[in-house]
């Protein structure tokens, strides 16, 4: 310690130490600085043309016209010069521009009288004649984002986010009639719900991720957003932990506050089943069916279960309290449902599925010691059949949702 | 070269619209009434002779034909040539008579690597006899001698295959003419083609270099037309060879036309007289597609296949031709007004390969 200091001391002689902080970083800008005034010394161009790349990131049909949202997401700018739908030329006016600079993006009004339910094929030529090409499988009027679009959608969240998840929760009543030797089985069955709604997240943001823009790093999105929300989830649980205990925070207490981790992380996990939902609808994928409702609405009960289960050996809650943890656990299918019907971007959704991920796979980590056996073991028969059956029962209500 | 993205839906869709197919009744949500559908595509063939450009655009939510974005154009002045010009430039060479009073006809031709807008705003890298697509057109009259001076300015090795009846060193053909300084012409290296205009009729010419579809596709070709002896009547004459570009390099066009530039005659429709004679000379050099064809709106004209008869095989309104197929349309337009013609095979010519006959008196 005295001879680093004493080294330190030695090569930045009576600097300050801040200055001796920045100084790298100013050195680094100027190189950066006179390396790209000089276009790269001994570098020369690139080999070869252009990587042309354009990614379609919405699209929005109105009547007689077409909208795409295009991201470039190559390395090169790129130049709108002609747009064709189904290989016929359309009039179109380039709102962003035509020009396309790295990262950029420009929205194109094509004039087109497209048929509902028929299938287009939209290409946009660039200055270079390559193509870019877009496809809507089934044309379908993106409706307008008006008050009672939004209140259309807020009715679709709280269908299959806040109702479900609320009567999810009136299985608590029986629960506390339980045995105590059931409350690790039922934490055990909480853990298998979450775990699946963990890898569903999972996949979906993969999935999505595969197809947005490459610029943002899609798949990086995901885990970057799963590996925030644990450790932000971490954090917030460090410090609220810190208070409870000068408190005095009592066994009844922890029960409550494992139940609000979970309505969190089933929060943030709807956020992005809002999302997806939403953008279905706007795009005309989804038709608003009672069957879809109804498997949305069983599916998402066992949420509710899931909230439940850590109150079993508090007091008996308050209404106020339950129907607060089941608006934090549903209420976000609604924001994302607005969000995704009105302003789908694919970057986003991939962050926040991985926010999801990350945020459940934290809940499971910190309600799995609840699950201890008397021996102290995480791992045991009774446990392990509650995962299997958690996991079992998200996925057989899962595919009255995926049939 | 570009690159090909093809951005996928958001996952859910599939497994959202299959749940939605098991059960297509929609719960009473608040249903959302819409305008579907918007305007007709309907052919602009009536018009006024006084009328500017077509613009193709007639506001929101529809178009009266397919076309490029309004308002642009492309550069002809950089491109050095302009396709309303081409249509009427014959190129009869520079003309003496030989001892027995035969005529002999000689042109220079150089290729070159030229980039082109096709479109507006869409380059090419095209490679062109004399700077331009398609190239010269010669003409000469059945039984002249026609000498070609051919040099090699492009980067790449390129001949010149006259259509015709000719000796084979004179072929343009690799492998074939090099023992008389032909066949394959190296970058800087030049061979003058020497054979008899004949038969009469309309021909074509173009690289015969292997790979086969670039050298030809690339715009090495043009029209060549051999008068009968005895003429044929007066009429307003023009040559359309109908090409397209495969812009992307995926052996598919992406543009197509007459005379190179898409929409040209949409944009600047072909002044005709009524009541007069109007002779089109008709080439088909399009790649990559099995057929082309060319339909006139409003009008009925003589066929005469490959030019070779004084008689017409058909009275018609629409002709197909194979790639290399080329004949002469004759027609006279007995009303004022603007008269589309394009190709029937209507994906080329919504396209680009879409004009218009503006005829006045």
């Amino acid at each position: 310690m005295e001879a680093g200091t004493r080294v330190e001391r030695g090569v930045g002689g009576g600097l300050p130490s801040w200055l001796l902080g920045v100084a790298p970083l100013l050195v680094i800008a100027a190189a950066i600085g006179g390396f790209a005034l000089l276009g790269g010394p001994g570098l020369g161009d690139r080999n070869g043309p252009p990587a042309e790349e354009l990614a379609v990131e919405r699209t929005v049909l109105r009547p007689g016209e077409i909208e795409l949202t295009l991201r470039n997401d190559g390395p090169d700018p790129v130049e709108v010069a002609q747009v064709a739908v189904n290989d016929a030329y359309a009039p179109f006016v380039a709102a962003g521009g035509r020009e396309v600079g790295r990262l950029g993006s420009t929205r194109l009004v094509v004039s087109y009288p497209w048929i509902e339910g028929e299938a287009y094929e939209v290409f946009v030529l660039t200055a270079s004649g390559g193509t870019i090409d877009a496809a809507i499988p089934v044309a379908a009027e993106t409706p307008e984002a008006d008050a009672s679009f939004f209140g259309l959608m807020a009715l679709l969240g709280i269908y299959v986010g806040v109702i479900p998840v609320s009567l999810g929760m009136l299985w608590l009543p029986f629960m506390r009639r339980l045995g105590a030797g059931w409350m690790g089985a039922l934490i055990a069955f909480t853990i298998g719900l979450l775990a699946f709604l963990a890898i569903d997240a999972a996949l979906e943001g993969l999935e999505i991720a595969a197809g947005a823009p490459a610029a943002f790093g899609p798949t990086g999105l995901v885990f970057v957003g799963a590996l925030g929300a644990y450790l932000a989830l971490a954090g917030v649980d460090a410090h609220l932990g810190e208070r409870g205990r000068r408190a005095g925070g009592s066994a009844a207490a922890g029960g409550g506050y494992l139940a609000l981790l979970v309505a969190v992380g089933i929060g943030l996990h709807n956020l992005g089943e809002g999302l997806a939902i939403g953008s279905a609808y706007a795009t005309g994928a989804l038709a608003l069916g009672a069957f879809l409702v109804v498997g949305f609405a069983i599916h998402n009960t066992t949420e509710g279960l899931a909230i439940v289960a850590p109150l079993r050996e508090s007091g008996p809650p308050g209404l106020a309290r339950l129907a607060a943890l089941g608006l934090l656990a549903g209420g976000p299918a609604v924001l994302g449902a607005w969000i995704g019907s009105v302003a789908f971007n694919p970057s986003l959704a991939a962050l926040l599925f991985g926010v999801g991920v990350g945020a459940i796979a934290r809940v499971i980590v910190q309600i799995a010691p609840v699950m201890r056996d008397a021996a102290g073991r995480l791992l045991y028969p009774v446990s392990v059949a509650g995962i299997l059956a958690g996991m079992a029962a998200l996925y057989v209500t899962g595919l009255l949702v995926t049939v | 070269m570009s690159n090909f993205r093809r951005v996928k839906e958001i996952s859910r869709r599939s497994l959202l619209g299959g749940a939605a197919l098991a059960a297509p009744a929609a719960v009473g949500l608040g249903g959302l009434i819409a305008e579907r559908g918007a305007g007709s595509a309907r052919a602009d063939d009536g018009g006024d002779p006084g009328a500017g450009g077509h613009s193709g655009h007639s506001g929101h939510g529809g178009f009266s034909h397919a076309t490029f974005e309004p308002g642009r154009t492309v550069d002809h002045e950089a491109n050095g040539f302009h396709p309303t010009e081409l249509l009427r430039d014959f190129d009869y060479g520079r003309t003496r008579r030989l001892a027995g009073g035969r005529v002999l006809r000689e042109w220079e031709v150089i290729a070159e690597d030229r980039e082109i807008e096709v479109a507006p705003g869409v380059k090419y890298e095209a490679w062109t006899y004399n700077g331009r697509v398609p190239g010269p057109t010669f003409r000469a009259t059945e039984g002249d001698l026609m000498r070609i001076r051919f040099a090699n300015g492009s980067e790449h090795p390129h001949t010149i295959h006259f259509h015709g009846i000719h000796p084979a060193a004179m072929d343009g053909m690799p492998g074939v003419g090099e023992l008389r300084g032909g066949g394959q012409i190296e970058p800087g290296e030049s061979f003058t083609y020497e054979f008899d205009a004949a038969p009469f009729g309309l021909h074509l010419y173009h690289c015969h270099v292997s790979p086969l579809a670039p050298h030809i596709a690339r715009g090495l070709y043009g029209a060549f037309v051999v008068d009968p002896k005895q003429g044929r009547p007066e009429a307003d004459e023009m040559v359309m060879v109908m090409n397209g570009f495969d812009t992307n390099f995926d052996l598919a066009n992406e543009v197509y036309a007459v005379n190179t530039v898409g929409f040209h005659y949409v944009n600047e429709p072909i002044r005709v007289q009524r009541d007069a004679l109007t002779r089109v000379y008709l080439v088909n050099i399009l790649e990559f597609d099995q057929v082309n064809s060319f339909h006139v709106h409003g009008n009925f004209f003589n066929y005469f296949p490959t030019g070779t008869s004084l008689q017409p095989s058909e009275l018609t309104d629409t002709v197909i031709q194979g790639q290399g197929q080329r004949g002469i349309l004759e027609l006279n337009f007995p009303y004022d007004g603007d008269y589309m013609f394009h190709a029937h095979v209507t994906e080329f010519a919504e396209l680009g390969w879409t004009g218009f006959f503006r005829v006045g008196p």
